[in-house]
C-alpha cells in the first residue's frame, strides 16, 4: 500500500524583508539605543540569526515616555474619538493587507507553525484593531466611570506595556488597540526573543501616518521592561507574562497611582466527562495543550478525565497525537513548531524529567525532530497525582498531565486546586452540568465543549495568581480609563 | 431462522410500542447484533438504548476539525498519487430519469478509459446506475474489473412498500449488479423506528446474498445510503451509521445526490469516525462513500486527507472508500493533465461522458 | 457613672457596662491574646476598653471568612439583597444607640450624628438593591465572530480584608463593607483604630440580622499591627486600604500603604488603594473621602469582583 506522505509545503520567506538591524521606535522614527546596546534575535527552528535589535536602556525609556507624554498632551488626547478610531481602522486594514508578511515573520521569529500565525495570530490581531477602532468614539456608552464634569471616560495617559513571546503580534494588538481607542499613548516592549513583528508594526504605524509618539516600541530584555514599568511618567502598566514577573511588577507599582493589569500564568484543567462528545473532546484536548507548542498561558495542561472513560480517552488521545506533525514551522502542514528558546526548552525538559522521577508515566508518539533548533515532542503523562510538579507548575510547553476524577464535585475540587485561575475546559453533553461546573470553576475563562477560543469582543483574564484585569470586550476598556 | 418475536403489525405502524425485528432471516446479522446490544431482542427499545449510548457529536467542533483538515497542503508526488487514487475510488454515476442504454454505454466507456490520451490513467472503481440499466453496463464492462453499482429500494426517496423495495434489489442483483446502493427509510429513522430500519437493511442484505442467475459473480456488496441531508444532525448521522453497520452494511454512504446538502466534509468525518470505531469494536472493515457535491480535485484531496487522518491510511483504498460523483472525474483528469503537461489544461481535452 | 444615692432616692442602679469583643465566624470572642486597649471619645475621655486583636485573631477571621465564602457566594442575589436589607432594618431599630456612639466617637452633635446613622442605614439599603443588578450592569453577552454562545459575568473575588476608614467610624465602615458583601465576598474588617465602638455595635446588628456567620468578621485593635498580616495572607484575595489614609484629626493615623500593597503582590492579591491622587510617598496623597454622598456608581462592588467568561458552541 502506498503511503500518503504530505510533501513539505513551505511558505515562502521571500515575502518578508528583514533588515540586518533595527533601532528603537520612538517619536515616529527608528533610532539606535543611547548606549548602542543591541541583541540578536534568532529563528528558534534553525538557530539562524535573523537580525540585531537595539536594547533600550533607562535613557531610551525616558526618551520614549517623554515622546508618548508629549504626543498624549499635544495630539492624541485632544483628538476626537472619531479621528482616533479612523487611525485604528487604518492600522487594522494594513495588518490585513500585510497579513502574509506578518505571518511569515512571526513564524520565523517565534517558531510557531505558519498555519497558526496565518489563521489565528494575524487575523485576530487585525480583528482587535477593528473592534477597538469602533469604540473610540462610543466610549460614553461603554458603562465606564466618567469623571465629574466630563462627558465621557478619560484616558489614563501614557501606558507602559510589556508583552510576552508566545503571541508577539497578537499580544501587541491586545495591548495597543484598547489603549489607543481610549485615548492613551503607549510605550510597548516586545519580548526579548520575538521583537520583529512589533518592529514591523512600528512600520505599519508609519504607513498609517499615526502621529509620532502615539506608539513607541522599545526592544530589549527584562531590564528594559523593569525600567519602563518603574518610570514615573507612566500612568498605566499592562503586562502579560509569567506570574513571577507579574509579582515583581505589582511590587514595583505598589504605592503609586499607576493603574495595573496583569495577565499571567495558568495551569488550566480540561475536564472530560464520560458523556462528552468524545471525538471533539479529543480535538479539544489536543488543541488545548499542543496549540502553539503549549506556549499558551491558558493551555489545558491538566487533563481531568472521569475514571470510567480514562483508558478510552487516553488511548484515543495517543492515537491522535501520533498524527501530529512536528517540524519546520514554515511548512503549512506542520502542527507543532519549535520551542521558542533554549531557555524555555530547558525548563520543559527539566519538568518532564521531574514528572518521570516522581513516577508519572511518560509517552510521546514516535517523531523525528530536526537537528538544529529547539524542539520537544508532544508528550502526555499518565498516572499523575495532584502533588506532582507536572500537575502544579506551569510547564508552558507541549506536555499534558492526565489526572482522573469520579464525580463532578471531585472534578471541581481538583480543577480549583491551584493558585492559578486563568481558564478551564468542560466536556459533557449535559447542559445543566456545564452550568453547574462553570459556576464553580475559579477561572476567568471557561470553555465548554470547546477550548482556546479567542475573540476581541470577549473579555479574557484570570482569577487569583493568573493576574487581574480583563482584555477584550467592554471590560477590557476599563483597564485604560481613569477610575473617576 | 426467525427472530425471537415477530411483529404482526404492518410496517411503519410500530410507533408507541417497540417492533421487533422479524424478517431478516439471517443469523449472520442478528446474532452479532444481539451480542453487541447485549439483548435477546433487536427491537426499537434495545436499538434506541444502544444508539443513544453513543457519544454525541458537537457540530461546531466537528466542523472545526473538518476545516482544519482542509488546510493540509498536498503537493507534487503525493498529489499525483492522490489524483490517481481518486480516479480509482470513483463510482462514476448517472442517475437521471433521462438515462438511456446509450448514455450508460458512454459512461462505461469513460469508466474504462477516463483519459483517452493517457493510457496510464487508471480506470474508475465502479459505475453507479439505476437497476433497469444494469444489463447494459454488464455488457459494456465485461472483463474490465469495473464494478457495477445499482441503486435500489425505491431510490432516492425510499418511499415504497418493503416488497417493492426487495423486488427492486432482486432485480438489480439478478441483472448482475456487484453492489447495491440502498436508501434507508429516513421517516422511520427520524421517528425512532430503528427496528424497522434495521430490519429493512438486514432484509436487503439478505437479498444481496442471492447468487442464483449471476453466473460466476458472488453476492452483491451492500452500500447503505443514510441521506444525511435529511437526517439533519451529526448525532443522527452517527447513529444511522452504527445502525447500518449493525444491520450488515458493507459500506455506508452519505447521500443520494438528490437532496441538498449532499456529502459534506464534516458528515464524512463523522462517518469515518464511525467505521474506525466499529473496526476497533468488531474487527470488521466497513467502507465509506461520500456522494454528491464533490466536484473538484481539491475537494477530493481534502476528503482523502480526512480519511487518512481519521480512519487511517488503510482506508485509502477503493475497497474502503469511494466517491459517488459525476463531474468530479473530469476535474481530476484536468489536474492530472496539468501536472503531466505543466500547463493549465483546457476543458475540451476531457471527454463528456 | 455610679451614683451613691446622695439625692435621697436610694442607691442608684449600677450601670452594666458592655465588654467590647471581636466578631469572628458569627461568634463574639475576646482576643486570643487577652489584650484590650482603652478607647477614648472625641474629647479624650475614657469610653471603654476594646479587644485588641492579634495576628492570630486575624488568621482565625480569615479562616472563618473562607469557610463562609462558598455558601455566601452561592446564595442567590435576591437572597443577598434581602439579607442586606435586613441589616438596615435591624440598624434602624438601634438608631439612637448608634447615634450616641457615633457622636461620642466622632465628636458630632446629636443632629449630625443622627444624620450619619441615617446615611449608614440608607447605604445598606442602596447596596441591598445592587445585589441582583450588578450582574446585569457589569455582565455582557459578547458577539464573538463564530458559532459560540459567549457570556461574561461578574463573580465575587473571595475573601476581602478591609481596613475600615479611620475617621468615619460607622458610615465609612458601612460604605466599605456593604459593597464587599453585596457582591458575594466575605470579609475580615479592621475597624477604625481609635473609633471602634460603632463597629462593635454593628457586629451585634449583623449577628442578629440574617447575615451568615463568617461573612463579615470584625476586628478591633491596632490597624498598623494587623494590616500587614492580612496584606501578606495567602488566603486573602483582595485588600481594601481605605483605612490606611491619614486623618488630620487623628494623630498617628495613616499607614505605609505602599508596603501593604507591595506585600499583597506576593499572591497577586487585588488592592483597592486609598482614595486620593498622590503616591504613597506623598503624605497627602491619600485621603479619607467624604462618605456622606451616595456613591456615584457600583465601583466599590466591582473592585471586588472578577469577570468570568463562558464559551459554548451553538450547534444542532
Amino acid at each position: 500500500m502506498p503511503s500518503f506522505e504530505y510533501a513539505p509545503a513551505p511558505e515562502s520567506r521571500a515575502v518578508v524583508d528583514i533588515r540586518p538591524s533595527y533601532g528603537l521606535f520612538v517619536d515616529g522614527d527608528f533610532s539606535p539605543a543611547a548606549d548602542g546596546a543591541a541583541l540578536k534575535t534568532v529563528n528558534p527552528a534553525t538557530e539562524e540569526v535573523l537580525s540585531e535589535v537595539a536594547v533600550a536602556g533607562e535613557a531610551d525609556v525616558d526618551r520614549a515616555v517623554r515622546a508618548a507624554r508629549s504626543a498624549y498632551e499635544g495630539v492624541w488626547s485632544r483628538m476626537s474619538g472619531t479621528q482616533r478610531g479612523k487611525y485604528l481602522f487604518r492600522i487594522a486594514r494594513i495588518i490585513q493587507e500585510r497579513a502574509r508578511e506578518l505571518a511569515v515573520l512571526e513564524t520565523l521569529d517565534n517558531g510557531k507553525p505558519i498555519k497558526e500565525s496565518r489563521d489565528v495570530d494575524v487575523p485576530l490581531a487585525a480583528a482587535h484593531f477593528f473592534y477597538h477602532a469602533g469604540w473610540a468614539d462610543k466610549l460614553a456608552w461603554a458603562g465606564l466611570p466618567v469623571p465629574a464634569g466630563r462627558a465621557e471616560p478619560q484616558p489614563c495617559g501614557v501606558a507602559g506595556q510589556v508583552i510576552p513571546w508566545n503571541f508577539p503580534l497578537l499580544m501587541l494588538a491586545w495591548k495597543v488597540a484598547p489603549a489607543l481607542a481610549t485615548g492613551n499613548t503607549v510605550v510597548l516592549k516586545p519580548a526579548e526573543t520575538t521583537p520583529l513583528t512589533a518592529l514591523l508594526f512600528a512600520q505599519i504605524c508609519q504607513q498609517a501616518e499615526l502621529p509620532p509618539g502615539v506608539v513607541n516600541i522599545l526592544t530589549g530584555a527584562g531590564a528594559t521592561g523593569a525600567a519602563l514599568v518603574a518610570h514615573p511618567g507612566i500612568d498605566k502598566v499592562a503586562f502579560t507574562g509569567s506570574t513571577d514577573v507579574g509579582r515583581q511588577i505589582a511590587r514595583t507599582v505598589a504605592g503609586s497611582r499607576k493603574k495595573l493589569t496583569l495577565e499571567l500564568g495558568g495551569k488550566a484543567a480540561n475536564i472530560v466527562f464520560d458523556d462528552a462528545p468524545i471525538d471533539q473532546a479529543i480535538e479539544g484536548i489536543v488543541n488545548g495543550i499542543f496549540f502553539n507548542q503549549g506556549h499558551v498561558c491558558c493551555a489545558g495542561s491538566r487533563l481531568l478525565v472521569q475514571e470510567s472513560v480514562a483508558d478510552e480517552v487516553v488511548s484515543r488521545l495517543r492515537h491522535r497525537m501520533a498524527q501530529l506533525r512536528v517540524g519546520d514551522p514554515l511548512d503549512k502542514n506542520t502542527d507543532i513548531g519549535a520551542i521558542n528558546s533554549q531557555a524555555q526548552l530547558s525548563r520543559i525538559v527539566e519538568l518532564a524529567e521531574a514528572g518521570e522521577r516522581e513516577g508519572a508515566i511518560r509517552w510521546s508518539p514516535p517523531c523525528t525532530l530536526p537537528d538544529n533548533g529547539f524542539w520537544f515532542a508532544p508528550t502526555v503523562f499518565t498516572d499523575v497525582s495532584p502533588a506532582h510538579r507536572i500537575a502544579r507548575e506551569e510547564i508552558f510547553g507541549p506536555v499534558l498531565s492526565v489526572l482522573t476524577f469520579r464525580t463532578p464535585q471531585e472534578a471541581v475540587t481538583k480543577a480549583n486546586n491551584t493558585p492559578y485561575g486563568l481558564s478551564a475546559g468542560i466536556w459533557t453533553e449535559k447542559g445543566s452540568r456545564i452550568l453547574w461546573m462553570a459556576d464553580r470553576l475559579r477561572a476567568g475563562v471557561v470553555w465548554a465543549n470547546t477550548f482556546n477560543r479567542f475573540d476581541p469582543t470577549s473579555p479574557f483574564g484570570g482569577y487569583q495568581e493568573s493576574g487581574y484585569g480583563r482584555e477584550g470586550g467592554r471590560h477590557g476598556l476599563a483597564a485604560y480609563v481613569r477610575e473617576a | 431462522m426467525v427472530a425471537t418475536t415477530a411483529d404482526p403489525r404492518p410496517e411503519g405502524r410500530t410507533t408507541g410500542s417497540p417492533g421487533a425485528v422479524g424478517a431478516a432471516d439471517s443469523g449472520t446479522v442478528l446474532d452479532p447484533a444481539r451480542a453487541l446490544l447485549g439483548t435477546s431482542t433487536v427491537d426499537d427499545v434495545s436499538l434506541r438504548r444502544w444508539l443513544r449510548a453513543l457519544p454525541g457529536v458537537d457540530e461546531v467542533g466537528a466542523g472545526a476539525r473538518a476545516a482544519a483538515l482542509s488546510t493540509r497542503s498536498i503537493k507534487n508526488a503525493a498529489k499525483a498519487w492522490a489524483l490517481d487514487l481518486t480516479v480509482r475510488m470513483t463510482d462514476l454515476t448517472t442517475l437521471e430519469g433521462a438515462d438511456t442504454p446509450g448514455t450508460v454505454r458512454s459512461l462505461c466507456a469513460k469508466a474504462r478509459r477516463p483519459d483517452p490520451d493517457d493510457p496510464a490513467c487508471p480506470q474508475v472503481a465502479a459505475v453507479c446506475i439505476y437497476p433497469d440499466l444494469v444489463p447494459v453496463a454488464v455488457e459494456a464492462l465485461r472483463g474490465t474489473g469495473i464494478r457495477i453499482a445499482s441503486v435500489a429500494t425505491a431510490f432516492p426517496s425510499g418511499r415504497a412498500g418493503r416488497a417493492v423495495k426487495l423486488a427492486d434489489v432482486a432485480d438489480a442483483v439478478r441483472a448482475g449488479a456487484d453492489e447495491v446502493d440502498m436508501v434507508i427509510d429516513r421517516g422511520a429513522f427520524l421517528s425512532g423506528r430503528f427496528g424497522q430500519v434495521f430490519e429493512e437493511i438486514a432484509a436487503v442484505r439478505e437479498a444481496c446474498q442471492v447468487t442464483e442467475g449471476r453466473g460466476d459473480k458472488g453476492p452483491a456488496h451492500l452500500k447503505v445510503i443514510l441521506e444525511t441531508g435529511e437526517l439533519a444532525t451529526y448525532d443522527n448521522v452517527r447513529r444511522a451509521s452504527w445502525l447500518a453497520m449493525l444491520a450488515g452494511a458493507n459500506f455506508i454512504k452519505t447521500s443520494t445526490g438528490k437532496v441538498s446538502p449532499a456529502a459534506t466534509l464534516p458528515v464524512t468525518l463523522v462517518m469515518l469516525e464511525a467505521v474506525r470505531d466499529w473496526f476497533s469494536l468488531t474487527g470488521q472493515v466497513i467502507g465509506v462513500k461520500p456522494a454528491g457535491g464533490i466536484r473538484t480535485a481539491k475537494d477530493a484531496i481534502r476528503y482523502l486527507v480526512t480519511v487518512n487522518e481519521t480512519a487511517g491510511p488503510d482506508w485509502l483504498d477503493p475497497d474502503r472508500f469511494r466517491f459517488g460523483a459525476s463531474s468530479l472525474l473530469n476535474d481530476v483528469l484536468l489536474q492530472r493533465r496539468r501536472m503531466a503537461v505543466g500547463a493549465y489544461a483546457g476543458r475540451h481535452h476531457v471527454t463528456v461522458s | 457613672m455610679a451614683h451613691d444615692g446622695a439625692d435621697g432616692q436610694g442607691p442608684a442602679r449600677l450601670e452594666v457596662r458592655k465588654t467590647h469583643k471581636l466578631y469572628v465566624g458569627g461568634a463574639f470572642p475576646r482576643s486570643e491574646s487577652g489584650r484590650s486597649y482603652p478607647v477614648a471619645d472625641a474629647a479624650g475621655g475614657f469610653l471603654a476598653n476594646a479587644a485588641m486583636a492579634s495576628r492570630k485573631d486575624a488568621r482565625d477571621a480569615v479562616v472563618a471568612a473562607r469557610k463562609a465564602f462558598d455558601g455566601w457566594a452561592a446564595a442567590t442575589a435576591y437572597n443577598r439583597g434581602q439579607v442586606l436589607y435586613r441589616v438596615a432594618e435591624v440598624m434602624e431599630g438601634r438608631r439612637a444607640q448608634f447615634a450616641d456612639e457615633v457622636s461620642r466617637a466622632e465628636g458630632l452633635d446629636a443632629a449630625s450624628a443622627a444624620a450619619v446613622v441615617d446615611a449608614a442605614i440608607d447605604r445598606w439599603v442602596w447596596y441591598a438593591g445592587w445585589t441582583d443588578k450588578i450582574t446585569q450592569v457589569a455582565g455582557a453577552a459578547n458577539p464573538v465572530a463564530g458559532p459560540y454562545f459567549n457570556l461574561s459575568l461578574p463573580e465575587p473575588t473571595g475573601v476581602v480584608a478591609v481596613l475600615a476608614p479611620q475617621a468615619s467610624s460607622l458610615l465609612g465602615l458601612v460604605s466599605a463593607v456593604a459593597p464587599v458583601v453585596a457582591g458575594g465576598n466575605t470579609c475580615v474588617v479592621v475597624a477604625s483604630e481609635t473609633r471602634p465602638l460603632p463597629a462593635v455595635t454593628l457586629s451585634e446588628v449583623l449577628a442578629t440580622s440574617d447575615v451568615p456567620g463568617g461573612v463579615v468578621n470584625l476586628l478591633t485593635g491596632i490597624t498598623g499591627e494587623i494590616a500587614p498580616w492580612l496584606a501578606s495572607h495567602e488566603d486573602v484575595d483582595a485588600l481594601d486600604l481605605a483605612g490606611a489614609a491619614p486623618v488630620p484629626a487623628i494623630p498617628g493615623s495613616g499607614l505605609d500603604w505602599a508596603a501593604l500593597e507591595a506585600s499583597a503582590a506576593a499572591t497577586l492579591t487585588r488592592v483597592l488603594r486609598p482614595a486620593g491622587s498622590g503616591p504613597a510617598s506623598d503624605p497627602s496623597g491619600a485621603v479619607e473621602p467624604d462618605w456622606t454622598a451616595v456613591p456615584d456608581g457600583p465601583r466599590r462592588i466591582l473592585a471586588f469582583m472578577e469577570t468570568k467568561t463562558v464559551w459554548h458552541p451553538k450547534g444542532r
